[in-house]
């Protein structure tokens, strides 16, 4: 029964990270209709800023509290800054094109950003300092859950309810739902939509780098390629759900890492990724909608 | 006026240096800053800032150059003449194609010497280089022609290669028999992938093509049994010539003549498929979807019909491959394969095919004979994907579909085009 209550724990652990990835795809499709394939690249540059400042300021010797706050806000305005800066370089020119191209662009993005920090960086990887202490509370249920798994799921809580009330009550929020409906209407009732998918850019990197930082303390091990497979996953995550849907990308993300969680425990861990690529292929070819999701159809 | 020149460039001057400004910021952590963890030190690479800066702040203005630039050009009193210019320089060709038929002559000429021009290892690099302009070629049916974006095309490539391995490993199957085996099973494979995926739209299709890549390239790597895992199959043997033994560099020679008629087999097909009626269907469906189905274009068979025939080519190289370098592992079909086809289809113009042979061998030519730079291949490779989408989606050789006009003065009746 223990070990089945540690793969569920561990299985939500895998779950909220891909959420805080997959939020960023969902918000994005939803309202330009793109795949962001450098998403999951966007999520490794925050792990890589994370460890960068993580370690300048301990070596500085900083408190461990100033330590957390400033790395979780560097890693975030860096990854945000980012993203801003990818879409205007690479999407924002391409708002016209034909559906494949923005695509295509976003492969080739893609491949530059892990390159990018492969030569500025190491090609090899990198220990990541765990940013979570132990926590002696935890003690007794160490077995099945450990502080940094909490402090994960209640942190990606606190910011997806975050997130909820922003795009529920803020202006702002109200803009991006606005936009993602109809982006002519928007504009037309005044909304500046270029600053509205800026805004989206920017707080979906942010909500990747810290799931990059927090799952990076996690796992304790960092390189330049481990955006590529979590933004498939998140993206795997977020079309289950139905892309284009917030709560959907949540749901979706749980279930995917329930799924691997329990996938890799008693069955074989050699197929970790083969489960998740499968769910994909399977719930695009039988439900592309995905669980939540609305079906269009596609008109001339 | 000058006042105003001069007002507009220091107007350019402030924005590159708004930019400039900006990149610094950017790549500060990952640019300046390395850390080693476990040691804790620190190493400031300052000067990477002033590059980054000094680099952003040229490439901007020469950007507003060049955006200038091309808007004079675009004046339409000046476009027209432009335009007039080139229709007069391609009309010249058509009519009167003697200087394409010596270039053409004389690319071949050199293609036949080259074997015996340059040394074994050259003509090595030149037989990747092929095997790639043959892949970008089969990939330019299902992605250039189609329509279709296929993110794991390698997979295909992989089933080829596995597919001599492995038969000639067990059953001793040699390289002519496994040949028209592999493309078969590549086709076979491309039809039970495509079958249940083409019905998804475009961007669905390229992460389950992506998905599909991934997969096979998973089992091939843990199911030991089979595929003998990471650690890959060795000795597969070359192809032969009627039993004939052949020292190591005839074999090469062999094999460069052997991937030159591949390459005009495959520049022979493609070109007749373009102008048939299954190529104008995938012409037509790649522009729309909707309209070619009002049109009675059966959407399913004409979508297989790509991605099989793309399947199949990949299956063929494949087999080239693996009995080129006598040794393969699922190393060599990670997605990065498929990213770098996809480049050469993109860079070369999608649907061209002299554009996309151009590509393959600038690609895969450059980065082996530019060593110092073959560290930042990857890197550009990305570079020429997103710049190449932004300035010049049709690529460098823009495929210029077959047309029929209908002179004045044939017919006055003859008012189509």
């Amino acid at each position: 029964m223990d070990y089945f209550i540690e793969l569920f724990f561990s299985g939500l652990t895998r779950g909220s990270i891909y959420a805080l990835i997959a939020l960023g795809y969902t918000m994005v499709y939803g309202i330009i209709g793109l795949i962001n394939f450098a998403h999951g690249e966007i999520y490794m540059i925050g792990a890589f800023t994370a460890l960068i400042v993580s370690t300048v300021l301990s070596i500085y010797n900083m408190p461990l509290a100033a330590i957390l706050v400033l790395t979780v806000l560097a890693s975030a305005i860096w990854a945000g800054a980012y993203g801003f800066t990818v879409e205007k370089l690479a999407y924002k020119p391409l708002r016209r094109a034909p559906r494949l191209s923005p695509l295509i662009s976003a492969i080739g993005m893609s491949i530059f950003l892990q390159n990018y920090v492969l030569l500025a960086q190491t090609p090899d990887f990198l220990p990541f300092p765990p940013l979570i202490p132990e926590f002696a509370f935890m003690e007794p249920v160490a077995g099945v859950i450990g502080s940094s798994e909490l402090v994960i799921l209640t942190m990606t809580t606190v910011l997806m309810l975050l997130l909820t009330l922003f795009i529920k009550f803020t202006r702002l929020g109200k803009a991006m739902r606005a936009t993602a409906q109809d982006r002519t209407m928007a504009r037309l009732v005044g909304i500046n939509v270029n600053m509205i998918i800026s805004a989206t850019f920017i707080i979906g990197s942010g909500l990747a780098a810290i799931g990059g930082l927090l799952i990076a303390s996690h796992i304790g091990q960092i390189n330049f390629f481990i955006g590529f497979i979590a933004g498939i996953k998140a993206f795997t995550a977020a079309v289950l759900g139905g892309i284009g849907s917030v709560p959907g990308a949540v749901l979706g993300s749980f279930i995917l890492g329930l799924t691997e969680s329990f996938a890799t425990g008693y069955v074989s861990s050699d197929y970790e990724d083969v489960f998740a690529f499968s769910l994909l292929v399977l719930i695009l070819i039988f439900r592309p909608a995905g669980l939540l999701g609305k079906s269009a159809a596609e008109k001339v | 006026m000058r006042k105003r020149a001069i007002m507009i460039f220091l107007r350019d001057v402030r924005g590159a240096l708004l930019i400039s400004l900006w990149f610094m910021f950017l790549t500060f952590p990952l640019m300046v800053i390395k850390v080693n963890p476990i040691e804790r030190t620190v190493t400031w690479r300052w000067d990477n800032m002033a590059y980054v800066g000094l680099l952003s702040f040229l490439l901007y203005l020469a950007g507003r150059q060049y955006v200038k630039y091309r808007e004079k050009r675009l004046e339409p009193a000046r476009r027209r003449s432009l335009g007039e210019k080139t229709k007069r320089i391609f009309r010249g060709l058509r009519e009167n194609p003697v200087p394409a038929y010596t270039l053409m002559t004389a690319a071949g000429a050199f293609a036949l010497a080259f074997p015996f021009i340059f040394s074994t290892y050259q003509t090595n690099i030149m037989i990747t280089a092929l095997m790639y302009v043959v892949l970008g070629l089969g990939l330019n049916i299902v992605v250039g022609v189609a329509g279709l974006l296929d993110l794991g095309y390698v997979a295909f490539y992989a089933v080829g290669a596995y597919s001599y391995a492995l038969l000639n490993l067990h059953f001793g199957i040699g390289f002519w028999t496994a040949l028209p085996i592999g493309a078969l099973l590549g086709m076979t494979f491309g039809i039970l992938l495509g079958f249940p995926v083409l019905r998804l739209r475009g961007d669905y299709l390229a992460i389950v093509t992506l998905g599909f890549g991934e997969i096979i390239r998973l089992i091939l790597e843990n199911w030991n049994e089979f595929s003998k895992g990471p650690s890959g199959i060795s000795n597969i043997p070359r192809p032969g010539l009627f039993g004939l033994e052949m020292s190591l560099e005839a074999a090469i020679i062999y094999l460069y003549f052997l991937m030159i008629g591949l390459v005009l087999f495959t520049v022979f097909v493609v070109r007749r498929l373009q102008d048939s009626r299954i190529g104008r269907a995938w012409y037509a469906l790649r522009e729309d979807e909707i309209a070619c189905q009002a049109m009675g274009i059966d959407k399913t068979k004409t979508k297989l019909t790509a991605f099989a025939l793309g399947a199949t080519w990949a299956g063929m190289a494949g087999v080239i491959f693996a009995a080129k370098t006598t040794f393969i592992n699922p190393a060599s079909f990670t997605f990065l394969e498929s990213a770098i086809i996809l480049c050469i289809v993109v860079l070369g113009g999608m649907g061209s095919i002299i554009g996309v042979i151009l590509a393959a061998l600038i690609l895969i030519l450059l980065p082996e004979y530019l060593r110092a730079f073959s560290d930042y291949r990857m890197l550009v490779f990305g570079a020429v994907l997103v710049l190449m989408m932004v300035f010049r989606p049709q690529g460098l050789v823009g495929h210029r579909r077959r047309t029929y006009t209908v002179k004045p003065d044939a017919g006055r009746s003859g008012n189509a085009a």
